[in-house]
């Protein structure tokens, strides 16, 4: 027997842990894909399931080449043809990126205070942020119906103190799905950026107190570069999802959001079109593999600089 | 053509009762996939009684989903409601198995006069039965109308298809369906041209006109509108006739002094027909015809339609229909008035299906 406590002694343990997330990443990431892919090449028709062709393993071997024959690009040539695609992709980055700023600005100054409460009450505060998750994303959502439109709560209420004679048109327009989109995500935001800034370490900022600094400038040139990571993975948890969003722009937003979701939604329920949905799909994962691939390589790096 | 309301709830309330289901997976029950808001719960339980047969029952809120379950295949229900322009499509296929008749000896009761219209869709009414039928007409807010539009031609498309019209409607609110199959003959029978989808030029057309009046809709959904007719935040919307009698008793239960209308404009509006058939790969397919042939039950039919105010196929039940629902000529409209109904075909070539949608969004969004 070899020595227990040397690298390397029980291979199996080894392999088993590092084989665990990549088995899991192939079973519920790559195998689907494929299989998205796989569809996003095939032709739409009236069957179940409502494209061709399927591959057919009694044939044998011609049933696997009657089958590669018959994919094409056709479909991811089709979204060139219309513009409608590539408004939908720019309008979802548009308003994602609008609303990761819009809740950075508001995250930021959160999560600061929640760090510089007082010890005890930080896991209260905690606990406030992440305690609307009890509720139903759906039911918030149709909350915010029931305060933005002409005749809900917020209406009533400035109506009430005279402080506008009209009733307000939020509802069903782009600023209600910002308002929805930030609300429902913040605390993907501000729990990141909390945790960064609660580690801080507060003797720096004494030091450069001591060394003369005034508050502004020690806030600026050592808590945001401290709470970088912090401010990188907020903003990547909230900007990923609210492109692929979908149920906000639906209840919330009027007729001309025009969003990815939205488009994948008619072409796969509406037009039946499997095939040109799943194309759409593998789009959306591309333009979203560039910023997840960009958050891996911040990741790495720290991880380096932490060595 | 009911609610999308809480639409996930319901849906997982449906996957809770589904799921529970599981324990008694043994023959004696049948799977019912309906819309949602659409049945006297207490047919259910008179049926379980009478029968012994369990009722798994699940809903949903658009035709779509279950198209999309439909033709995913293995959907695990005995008894499916499409509406019948996807039900042709669905018929072709290969979704569903064709009725055994014998099995149905309650077909006696139908109106042979819609089951003659639904032939279009399902030849020799071969795999369904008729559970509800209706219109897509004109709801409004009485006075809200009024107050806004005075000399308001209320029995027109006019009303809301006229942009003048429209224009003066915009502050008091407009919600039109969000589907063009149900919305676009409408506009094409304002326009004069034949209120159906196989002519791609008139599609457009229409879907162009619905574009110069995108300015004054407030929004397309296709079930927002029974809450915000009923509450007061639109005055006129273009829905099913049942959902908008929804919003019409729900305003009257609120007595906020809110009064909702339905009207089946003159011109003529569209005839649609919610279908029971039942899947090819259902798995208790004998107990799906004893469900159905109790629907075909004068009795049952007509307690339906009682509760949910849409008119059924059945046409003995007219007998058992409460006097307000059998005399209202929005439910039950007069010959003539059905005579000037029309239907629409189901869309099977994908390029129409895809420049329907299309002019559809860009009506809609400008794009």
């Amino acid at each position: 027997m070899a020595d227990p406590k040397a690298p390397g002694a029980n291979p199996l343990g080894r392999w088993a842990v590092i084989g665990t997330p990549y088995l899991w990443l192939l079973v519920f990431f790559l195998a689907p894909f494929f299989i998205v892919l796989k569809i996003s090449l095939s032709d739409t028709t009236i069957a179940q399931p409502p494209y061709e062709p399927l591959l057919d393993l009694s044939l044998g071997w011609q049933g696997v080449v009657d089958w590669w024959s018959g994919l094409d690009f056709e479909n991811y040539w089709l979204l060139t043809e219309d513009e409608l695609y590539w408004f939908s992709y720019v309008s979802s980055l548009r308003i994602a990126a609008i609303s990761t700023v819009l809740m950075l600005l508001i995250g930021y100054p959160m999560a600061y205070a929640m760090a510089k409460a007082p010890k005890g009450i930080r896991p209260a505060l905690v606990m406030a942020v992440i305690l609307p998750f009890w509720t139903s994303l759906l039911i918030r959502v149709y909350a915010w119906i029931g305060i933005l439109s002409p005749e809900g709560l917020l209406n009533a209420f400035l109506l009430k103190i005279g402080l506008i004679s009209e009733p307000l048109y939020i509802m069903n327009t782009e600023t209600a799905v910002f308002i929805g989109i930030v609300y429902s995500y913040l605390p993907f935001m501000v729990l990141p950026l909390y945790a960064s800034l609660e580690k801080l370490d507060h003797t720096l900022l004494e030091a450069a107190s001591d060394l003369g600094s005034p508050p502004w400038k020690s806030f600026w040139q050592i808590t945001v570069p401290l709470s970088l990571p912090g401010v990188v993975a907020g903003c990547f948890l909230v900007f990923i999802p609210a492109v692929g969003e979908f149920v906000i722009p639906d209840l919330l937003g009027g007729s001309e959001t025009l969003m990815i979701g939205k488009t994948l939604y008619n072409e796969f329920f509406s037009n039946r079109d499997w095939p040109v949905s799943s194309a759409i799909a593998v789009l959306l994962l591309l333009v979203l593999v560039v910023p997840i691939a960009l958050y891996q390589n911040v990741q790495s790096r720290e991880v380096e600089a932490k060595k | 053509m009911t609610s999308k309301r809480f639409a996930l709830t319901l849906a997982a309330v449906g996957l809770a009762l589904g799921l529970g289901g599981e324990a008694f997976a043994q023959s004696k029950e049948v799977r019912v996939y309906n819309w949602s808001d659409y049945i006297d719960e207490q047919i259910l339980k008179d049926f379980e009684a009478e029968t012994g047969i369990k009722v798994v029952y699940d809903v949903f809120d658009s035709n779509e989903i279950v198209e999309t379950k439909l033709l995913t295949g293995k959907t695990g229900y005995d008894v499916v409601v499409p509406t019948a322009t996807f039900l042709s499509r669905q018929i072709k296929a290969g979704v569903f198995q064709k009725l055994d008749k014998s099995k149905l000896p309650n077909l006696t009761n139908i109106w042979p006069e819609i089951y003659e219209r639904i032939a279009r869709y399902d030849p020799d009414n071969a795999y369904s039965i008729n559970y509800m039928w209706g219109t897509t007409g004109i709801g409004y807010n009485v006075d809200k109308v009024k107050k806004a539009l005075p000399d308001a031609p209320l029995d027109s498309w006019k009303l809301v298809y006229d942009p003048e019209n429209l224009k003066k409607l915009k502050s008091c609110g407009v919600m039109l369906l969000d589907s063009p199959e149900d919305l676009l003959p409408s506009v094409m029978n304002y326009l004069g041209l034949k209120p159906d989808l196989t002519n791609v030029k008139d599609v457009e057309k229409a879907a162009e006109h619905l574009g110069k009046l995108k300015p004054y809709i407030t929004k397309f959904h296709s079930s927002e509108y029974i809450n915000a007719l009923a509450n007061g935040n639109i005055c006129v919307t273009v829905g099913y006739s049942g959902d908008i009698f929804q919003a019409k008793t729900r305003a009257e239960e609120a007595g906020k002094g809110v009064n909702v209308g339905y009207v089946i404009p003159n011109e003529g509006a569209q005839l649609w027909f919610d279908q029971m058939a039942i899947p090819a790969d259902a798995p208790n397919v004998e107990n799906a015809h004893i469900f159905l042939n109790y629907i075909l039950k004068p009795e049952v039919a007509a307690k339906a339609s009682n509760y949910v105010s849409y008119a059924n196929g059945n046409l003995k039940s007219q007998e058992f229909l409460d006097e307000a629902i059998k005399t209202n000529p929005a439910i039950y409209p007069t010959p003539e008035v059905l005579g000037r109904l029309y239907t629409v075909s189901s869309i099977e070539d994908s390029k129409v299906q895809r420049a329907l949608t299309r002019a559809w969004t860009r009506a809609k969004s400008g794009r």
